[in-house]
């Protein structure tokens, strides 16, 4: 069952003298309910704008957002304050996440208090997802700085957790910790996922973190997804050059194994100005006339497969 | 060979707290001099030795009790009218901090608002609050006050009013840059997702977060206050007679510069002592919480 679909999403940014910056244009993907769906791409990908999008935080321009079968835009302000219990977010910095002025109780009943619940109810339920995310009790009362950036990072996904969502958007959810950190937090993801059977939107730019934890894949460039299917399948077997190279980028802790032809120079090309033709061509390393003039067409990775989830977005794929 | 000494252990809560707050070079001096105009506004019909209107012809001009031919009766001497130098002084500082506590309150108050709303809200509603924040600050204060003294009635509420227009701007600059950086925070966001509605965003995560600056502001502003407020009133613009304020007592005692000094010198002390020791303050405080300047 598909919990949340994105279908054609764009968001435009207008600049000053007029222009307009294409942070996300024209996404499509469908978050399967129980699983969790990575999108990868270097700074810059339109990545977190997604996110923000999913969230309600900016402004659709274009396309629709379905949730558990209704478009989000169709929402009345009851039926939005359901939705925004049912969707939570767990952001980069657990620094920036937590208000250094309130106690970690308050932070932790604010999207209870918000809908209006007081009392005992709220405190029960501070308890129980502290007790969730492996924090002892008493760390209701204390304020945000007497914690560790791991203990924030189990704070930000204990307020996520609160409100009993369905789906978690993490943005990055490890990037700031320590690597000694990392996998308790991902751990924790995973349990969490198995035990509530929640659905992930992962937002990273480690690969090598995406490879184990997701279950399907969309790789981003310049606000489009340039590919997408199962992890296992895309990692197995990348069409597009794009998603090779981020591959080939990952390190392998192996000398002997050899660096994978096909890797990327230059930087990504401003949105304010997509390349023409391809957004890809002036990096890709099999870049032909085509690319310079015609705009990619969405082929779908396998031919055995065409449900509209499994993509490549490159002139490559079409021969 | 000598013992090596044992370092000093650091302090740990309430007593590191207080050390933090009164230890590295807390100035004493302005706050002790605050506290004394605080104690003569609210306790002042209770200290003043004499009533500050009561009239004694009798007594008149005499010197303060260290120069020849003054006396115990009147510690800072009396004016041309026999009343009570002191008394008057204590007087003087209950109209002064009445009024610099309404106009902090209000023009804190009305500042943080319109600076937070044109923060948070960006777009509209900031170019309009920042024009009209440019507008008012090219206005000098004194031709207001004159146009404001010709269409009110002279007195308390009308310093006030021309002390608040004077004076949000203020507020609203510094706290609309601090939003600008506090809106960013992720907890904001987060607030938003988990449906926070936006006054309790304002309420919860943005008021406490600039209470610091505004009480910087607010201390710093106590001296500014009282010394437009004494400017106005010296002007007759602001307090009128029979009530008493240094600014009035300032301008009374004028005309006898040359055969009484302690006239307008006693006024003119309490002016600047409130003044310098409230900025003193306000500046000390600004240290204590910007944290790239603070030592622990």
């Amino acid at each position: 069952m598909t919990l949340l679909a994105l279908h054609g999403v764009s968001c435009h940014f207008s600049m000053p003298g007029g222009r307009a910056l294409k942070a996300v244009d024209g996404v499509d993907l469908a978050v399967e309910a129980g699983q969790t769906f990575a999108l990868v791409g270097e700074s810059g990908c339109g990545k977190s704008t997604l996110a923000k999008l999913v969230l309600g935080l900016e402004r659709l321009h274009a396309g629709r957002i379905v949730f558990d079968g209704t478009d989000v835009a169709d929402l009345d302000r009851s039926g939005r304050r359901r939705f925004r219990a049912r969707v939570q977010a767990v952001f980069q910095d657990p620094y920036s996440s937590l208000n250094p002025r309130l106690r970690v109780g308050t932070i932790l009943s604010e999207p209870l208090t918000a809908r209006g619940e007081r009392g005992r109810a709220v405190q029960a339920r501070t308890a129980e997802v502290l007790e969730l995310v492996g924090l002892p009790e008493n760390a209701a009362r204390l304020y945000p700085h007497e914690f560790s950036g791991g203990q924030r990072q189990r704070i930000t996904i204990a307020r996520a957790l609160v409100p009993q969502p369905e789906l978690i958007v993490l943005d990055e959810p490890v990037s700031a910790l320590d690597v000694s950190i990392r996998a308790q937090i991902l751990n924790l993801l995973q349990d969490l996922q198995n035990e509530l059977s929640l659905s992930y939107l992962l937002i990273a730019h480690d690969l090598a973190l995406v490879e184990h934890t997701s279950d399907r894949l969309g790789v981003m460039y310049l606000g489009e997804i340039v590919e997408s299917g199962p992890s296992a399948e895309v990692f197995a077997e990348p069409r597009h050059p794009y998603t090779q190279a981020l591959l080939a980028a990952v390190p392998r802790p192996d000398p002997g194994h050899p660096r994978a032809s096909g890797h990327v120079t230059g930087e990504i090309a401003t949105a304010l100005d997509p390349p023409s033709g391809c957004r890809f061509h002036p990096r890709c390393p099999h870049v032909m006339e085509v690319c310079r003039s015609v705009s990619p067409a969405v082929h779908t990775r396998r031919d055995t497969e065409a449900d509209g989830t499994n993509l490549v977005r490159c002139h490559l794929a079409a021969t | 060979m000598s013992e090596i000494a044992p370092a000093p252990l650091p302090g740990f809560g309430v007593g590191r707290a207080m050390r933090r707050v009164v230890g590295r070079g807390f100035p004493w001096i302005a706050a002790s001099i605050l506290l004394l105009v605080l104690v003569c506004a609210l306790g002042s019909p209770l200290i003043a030795p004499h009533a500050p209107d009561a009239i004694s012809l009798r007594d008149a001009m005499q010197p303060p009790v260290w120069q020849e031919g003054g006396t115990t009766r009147f510690l800072l001497g009396t004016d041309n009218l026999g009343r009570d130098i002191l008394s008057r002084i204590i007087a003087g500082a209950r109209i002064s901090v009445t009024i610099a506590a309404y106009a902090i309150v209000l023009s804190g108050f009305i500042g943080a608002l319109l600076g937070m709303a044109a923060g948070y809200f960006g777009g509209i509603v900031d170019a309009v609050i920042s024009r009209l924040i440019d507008i008012q600050m090219s206005v000098p204060a004194l031709p207001l006050a004159m146009l404001f003294a010709a269409v009110l009635p002279p007195g308390e509420a009308m310093v006030v009013i021309v002390i608040v227009l004077t004076y949000w701007t203020w507020y609203a600059r510094i706290v609309r840059g601090e939003v600008l950086s506090l809106r960013e925070r992720d907890y904001i966001a987060l607030a938003k997702v988990a449906g926070v509605s936006t006054p309790m965003i304002f309420l919860r995560h943005l008021t406490p977060n600039i209470l610091n600056i505004m009480l910087v502001l607010a201390t710093l502003q106590f001296g500014s206050v009282i010394v437009f407020e004494a400017g106005l009133s010296f002007l007759g613009l602001g307090i009128q007679p029979p009530q008493v304020s240094w600014g009035g007592m300032l301008a009374d005692g004028r005309n006898f510069i040359e055969v009484a000094w302690w006239l307008i010198t006693v006024p003119g002390i309490a002016i600047m002592a409130a003044c310098l020791a409230s900025n003193l303050l306000g500046d000390w405080l600004r240290d204590t919480f910007d944290p790239m300047r603070r030592q622990l």
